[in-house]
């Protein structure tokens, strides 16, 4: 009974941080059919940008705990945005209208860029900003320990999926990226400013990157390379929910999050493949993933 | 049936390789050696490429051949350079024929994931495994060819013949595969497949024959590297790695068979330089070469030569 509470507690746990990390990735393929591999990228930048604010914070002899996560959310919010902008403008605009298997290798490229972007600015040492993670405790929930901090990323990771939620379902502009979604070429005929939507998308998808990043800054040390293990993960996540829903991601998070706090209680060495073993799983009986549409092929 | 003309070349290149083993130094050698061996998974990525389909898991192929090479000498006490090599095939090429049933289903973005998939599968299985080293790997034991026992010392040139002569055994090979009917029909899939299933052809068949051959042959490839290198470990499995081969494949193009082993030596002997050069930023340079590919040069640079050729005749 104990470890079918650790595994849903941890299965939860998991669940919503692979879900923040999907968000982002979700959002981006939905409106712009773009499977962005530098999203990896993003979170390692917003955890980079975290990290050194917090380390800033705390060594200047700051000790508010609700400072220090409020530069979290700016500061990784700020270098997400900006990353984006860059990205979509620079490089991604040029690309339009080619293949999706092509944007794939396109953002690939900007993946090796960031990388190697990202060693000259910050170096290869570990950074720690374990700070906030310390300083909000640890809970008993029935005979389980659970860290505060963690049940603060289930938190923001409810936040986000209703941010999500209501600003594609709510407000003026996810009417508006709906359209897109449903039918580009109409859509920019009724006078909808399609490019500058996808600078808008772009934008926050990387944002949301970026704030999955910083969130985890606290609980991991931050080194080259953590985005490149990410992404695949994340990849698995929106492929099983389905490329391109936020539904799909939340319970493709779900799913994945429990079956590997499963695997880890039960049978630890199966870890590391159990995220794939389910995405492969999930496509073999529904290609196109839980929530995923099929498209016709063209004659 | 007599030689094309792109045969003779392929031997006569082949040969000056053989030749030039004499003269150029150690480390040369060695660099051709794995610009050959990755030419060859290259090769079977392209494969999948003139179909339409990329694949960001052909290390799954390329790690099968290096483990076979490896655990073959380890535990089966096998010594033989190609029977090495063919262990390692006749692995891949059944773990190949069940993936290619499932495979073949998908196209765009689910194919390039679910090969991503079963590659880390792969990583994910090697990196748990402690009597095959976990993450480390373990070292490859000493080989031997046919009847001959390489001296060290001449080991590295007679790992660059041996490596040269199957090269040139599968340019030759899919040099005509190209130009065959099956050949023929990956290429009118990328284009639309629905016509092809019109004029009478299995696109599932076409497809699936065409995967087992490219893993095959990228099976082959991990089993020269391991052989030429003496070590291998899991991070060949790893999913930057077959985004390395893919980054490979679209800087030679789908034009020519020889464009990938071109575009392999070109990669290596760039990585060698930067690497030393600006350890921090050789994945940055690798990066925009790539877009700038992807923007300016969009069919490889083979394109260069044909259009050269169009130019002047």
């Amino acid at each position: 009974m104990l470890t079918v509470w650790a595994i849903l507690i941890d299965g939860l746990i998991y669940a919503s941080w692979l879900f923040l990390v999907a968000a982002g990735l979700t959002v981006i393929y939905g409106v712009m059919r773009i499977l962005n591999m530098a999203h990896g990228s993003l979170y390692a930048l917003g955890a980079y940008a975290a990290a050194s604010a917090i380390g800033w914070y705390y060594n200047g002899g700051g000790d508010q705990l609700w400072i220090a996560l409020a530069m979290i959310a700016a500061c990784a919010i700020a270098i997400g945005a900006l990353a984006g902008l860059i990205m979509e403008r620079g490089v991604l605009r040029l690309m339009y209208g080619r293949d999706e298997v092509l944007m794939l290798i396109v953002t690939f490229a900007m993946l090796l860029i960031l990388e190697d972007v990202m060693k000259l600015i910050w170096g290869t040492t570990p950074y720690f900003a374990y700070q906030p993670y310390a300083a909000m405790g640890r809970f008993n929930i029935g005979v389980l320990t659970v860290s505060g901090y963690q049940l603060m990323v289930v938190g923001v990771s409810v936040a986000v999926g209703l941010a999500l939620w209501f600003w594609l379902e709510r407000t003026r502009i996810g009417k508006i990226l709906r359209s897109i979604i449903h039918d580009r070429e109409v859509s920019e005929a009724m006078g909808v400013n399609v490019r500058r939507m996808f600078t808008i998308t772009f934008m926050i998808g990387a944002a949301l990157g970026a704030i999955a990043g910083g969130v985890t800054a606290p609980i991991i040390s931050v080194v080259p390379g953590v985005g490149v293990e990410v992404i695949v993960v994340a990849f698995a996540v929106v492929v099983t929910g389905g490329l391109g829903s936020i539904t799909g991601a939340a319970v493709g998070a779900l799913i994945v999050g429990l079956a590997r706090a499963v695997s880890i209680h039960t049978m630890p060495e199966l870890e590391l493949f159990i995220v794939y073993a389910v995405m492969a799983a999930v496509l073999i009986f529904r290609p196109h993933g839980l929530f995923g549409q099929a498209v016709a092929r063209k004659i | 049936m007599g030689l094309q003309k792109s045969e003779i070349m392929l031997i006569v290149a082949a040969l000056a390789i053989g030749l030039l083993s004499f003269v150029i130094p150690d480390w040369l050698v060695f660099t051709t050696t794995l610009a050959i061996a990755s030419a060859l998974v290259v090769l079977g990525v392209v494969m999948l490429m003139r179909a339409g389909l990329v694949s960001f898991g052909q290390g799954l192929y390329y790690c099968i051949g290096g483990y076979a090479v490896g655990m073959g000498g380890r535990f089966l006490g096998v010594t033989d350079a190609l029977l090495l090599i063919g262990m390692g095939v006749v692995v891949t090429v059944a773990l190949a024929m069940l993936l290619g049933l499932l495979l073949t289903r998908y196209r765009e973005i689910f194919f390039a994931m679910l090969t991503l998939a079963f590659s880390m599968i792969l990583y994910g299985i090697l990196v748990k495994s402690h009597n095959l080293g976990s993450t480390d790997g373990f070292g490859v034991g000493n080989w031997t060819l046919l009847w001959f026992d390489p001296e060290s010392g001449k080991d590295s040139q007679t790992m660059l013949w041996l490596a040269t002569a199957v090269g040139l055994a599968v340019a030759l090979f899919l040099n005509r595969y190209f130009g065959s009917a099956i050949g023929l029909a990956c290429e009118a899939i990328r284009e639309n497949e629905v016509r092809v299933e019109y004029m009478g052809m299995s696109r599932r068949q076409i497809l699936y024959i065409n995967y087992v051959i490219a893993a095959a042959i990228g099976s082959i490839g991990g089993s020269l590297t391991s052989l030429a290198a003496g070590h291998v470990d899991p991070t060949m499995a790893y999913w930057t790695i077959s985004g390395e081969f893919v980054f490979i494949a679209l800087l030679g193009g789908t034009g020519h068979v020889a464009a990938s082993f071109i575009a392999a030596m070109i990669f290596i002997m760039v990585r060698t330089y930067a690497v030393e050069l600006f350890p921090n930023s050789w994945q940055m340079i690798l990066g925009i070469v790539l877009l700038l590919i992807i923007l300016f040069l969009p069919k490889g640079i083979w394109s260069l030569f044909t259009r050269k050729r169009r130019v002047a005749s």
